[in-house]
């Protein structure tokens, strides 16, 4: 795994103009594809402005971590990729989300199709109250028709995937309410690829866990990026430094800064992440 | 921060604080015995009831209750026939069970559509405010609604207008029960779910529904409660009848109404009829009232 692979997205000056990447862009070899781009986008709840002109690139089966003090949009840019918040009045974007050349906040392009294609883990664990295996056979019914084996086989498959086969194998039909809240976070990232989308969306996945159990979530996450697109919001640098292959630094709603993580934890271009990092706001 | 700030104690009064803590004491002590005498008074009330039904409601009741139906007073002639409840334990059975039945899908959409779709807006508002103002509206007024709107066009009382009344009282009850509880549902399960790819409907009957399960049916239990002992409104929709009858487009029997007639007759015989028909329908709610607890104690 190399974390020091060109990225058109890394190499632009992103510190004022949210356009200033565009002529940068077309210079540098590019060595990985994009499996998303995200280009000009703005966001709004109501007539405040959340995000303002962000461009960048999730690398295809890279970690992209994104930082940044509390209301600064980085959560809000992961909602936006899976237009999670097309469930509230109020709320909207603007720009573009590129993936196979298709703008995936286009009203057009189907929300249940997109969100196939790109899954989320949240904050907080949120098993359905069913079993642990109805709990993973949920979102494959949504757009799978497997009969009994090939279901079971892939519910075996996302457990597997997730590191709790082991835990739970004997227990599948009980509820998945009974798990310990590190086996519940689990069990939402086994359910998000059980219906294997291209891009992962992580939101502070470990925040409401014990170390031990966001030690497994983060060895996990190294783990799938080997199928899978992940970005992953955390407030814990350590945690971005350790999992993310690059690094986007939010701050009132634009993107400062983008490096891979090497670079952007020993030098950051930006003197805003660099106070950041450093611990001097947020 | 670089200074630190060390706030120096408050100087203490102890004869300030001793008459302070004197009169917190007797402040706590009268709040305490006020509470538990209004709490005595109301249960001496309660208790009183209790015994007086069980005492009076006991004394006709045997078998023929269950069995028989109406029959004219006896004038203490040990060797006539007692009569029964049989007609009015049936009248008020069907009534309420379709009551339920029509009551229940209507008030479950509407609390589905408080709680999932109108959130915020000023229909949704509106909406739940008229639900709000039935749940307290006098029943009776509802039986003089179905009066007008039913009994009147079909010139005569009937089993079906009683049904009607009796299912207007169960929609509010299980509008607000039903939205109460999926408002209860953290909005990140919402999200996870969509966030699979759900449409919103599967979301709610495959997820939502099954999270407030326990909730929703206990909001329809105490809507059953709350109808089986209504009176006011069937006295004007399905009025009464004397023998078992499973016509709907004709009066039916219920406990309530029997009860109020039979308790108005002036023969003892039949006074006593009517306190067996108040026990068994106090016991009945207690019993629903008892399940619905159950229900939601040992809720997820």
């Amino acid at each position: 795994m190399s974390t020091t692979e060109t990225n058109p997205a890394l190499q632009r000056d992103s510190g004022n103009a949210s356009f200033g990447g565009m002529q940068a862009r077309s210079e540098v070899s590019i060595n990985t594809t994009a499996r998303v781009s995200i280009r000009n986008l703005d966001f709004f709840y109501g007539d405040n402005k959340a995000l303002k002109g962000v461009n960048f690139d999730l690398p295809e089966k890279q970690v992209t971590g994104m930082i940044g003090p509390s209301g600064c949009g980085k959560s809000t840019l992961l909602r936006v990729l899976n237009r999670m918040y097309s469930l509230y009045p109020n709320q909207r974007a603007t720009g573009e989300v590129l993936m196979d050349g298709k703008n995936m906040i286009d009203p057009a392009v189907d929300v249940n199709e997109l969100r196939a294609k790109v899954g989320m883990v949240f904050q907080k664990p949120t098993p359905f109250p069913m079993s642990i295996y109805d709990n993973i056979a949920f979102g494959v019914k949504l757009h799978e028709k497997l009969n009994k084996s090939q279901m079971d086989e892939r519910v075996e498959w996302a457990l597997t995937r997730a590191a709790i086969w082991e835990e739970s194998k004997d227990r599948l039909d009980r509820s998945a309410l009974g798990l310990s809240g590190g086996q519940q976070q689990r069990l939402c990232i086994a359910r998000t690829i059980a219906v294997r989308p291209e891009v992962i969306l992580f939101d502070e996945p470990t925040s409401a866990l014990d170390p031990i159990s966001t030690l497994k979530i983060e060895e996990l996450i190294d783990e799938l990026k080997r199928d899978f697109t992940i970005a992953i919001v955390t407030h814990n640098m350590q945690q971005a430094a350790r999992c993310a292959d690059q690094v986007a630094f939010f701050y009132l709603g634009e993107m400062v800064e983008i490096a891979p993580a090497a670079q952007m934890f020993t030098a950051p271009k930006q003197k805003r992440t660099q106070e950041y990092i450093t611990g001097r706001f947020g | 921060m670089s200074t630190t700030f060390t706030p120096s104690a408050p100087v203490r009064n102890a004869d300030v604080a001793g008459g302070l803590a004197r009169r917190r004491k007797i402040a706590d002590a009268a709040v305490r015995w006020f509470c538990i005498g209004a709490t005595i008074l109301a249960l001496v009330f309660l208790a009183s009831i209790i015994v007086t039904l069980l005492w009076r409601g006991l004394e006709a009741m045997d078998l023929t209750i269950f069995t028989d139906e109406f029959r004219p007073t006896t004038y203490g002639d040990p060797s006539a026939q007692k009569g029964g409840l049989l007609h009015a334990i049936t009248g008020s059975l069907m009534m309420v069970s379709l009551a339920t039945l029509i009551g229940t899908p209507i008030g479950l959409l509407v609390g589905t559509y408080l709680s999932e779709y109108a959130r915020g807006s000023a229909l949704g508002n509106a909406v739940r405010f008229v639900s709000d103002v039935l749940l307290s509206a006098p029943s009776i007024l509802i039986g003089l609604f179905i009066y007008q709107l039913v009994v009147l066009p079909m010139g005569g009382f009937s089993g079906i207008a009683g049904v009607l009344s009796l299912a207007i009282i169960v929609i509010p009850v299980v509008v607000r029960t039903t939205e109460d509880m999926l408002s209860l549902i953290p909005n990140t399960l919402r999200e996870a779910v969509v966030g699979l790819g759900a449409p919103k409907w599967k979301m709610i009957i495959l997820v939502c529904y099954k999270a407030a399960i326990a909730g929703i049916v206990t909001g329809v239990l105490l809507a059953i409660a709350r109808i089986a002992g209504e009176t006011a409104p069937l006295l004007l929709t399905s009025f009464g009848n004397n023998v078992v009858s499973g016509a709907m487009t004709r009066a039916m029997a219920s406990l309530p109404v029997t009860i109020y007639q039979q308790a108005n007759s002036g023969y003892p015989d039949l006074i006593a009829i009517a306190w067996s028909g108040a026990l068994i329908v106090t016991l009945g709610v207690l019993l629903i009232n008892i399940a619905a607890r159950a229900l939601l104690r040992n809720r997820g």
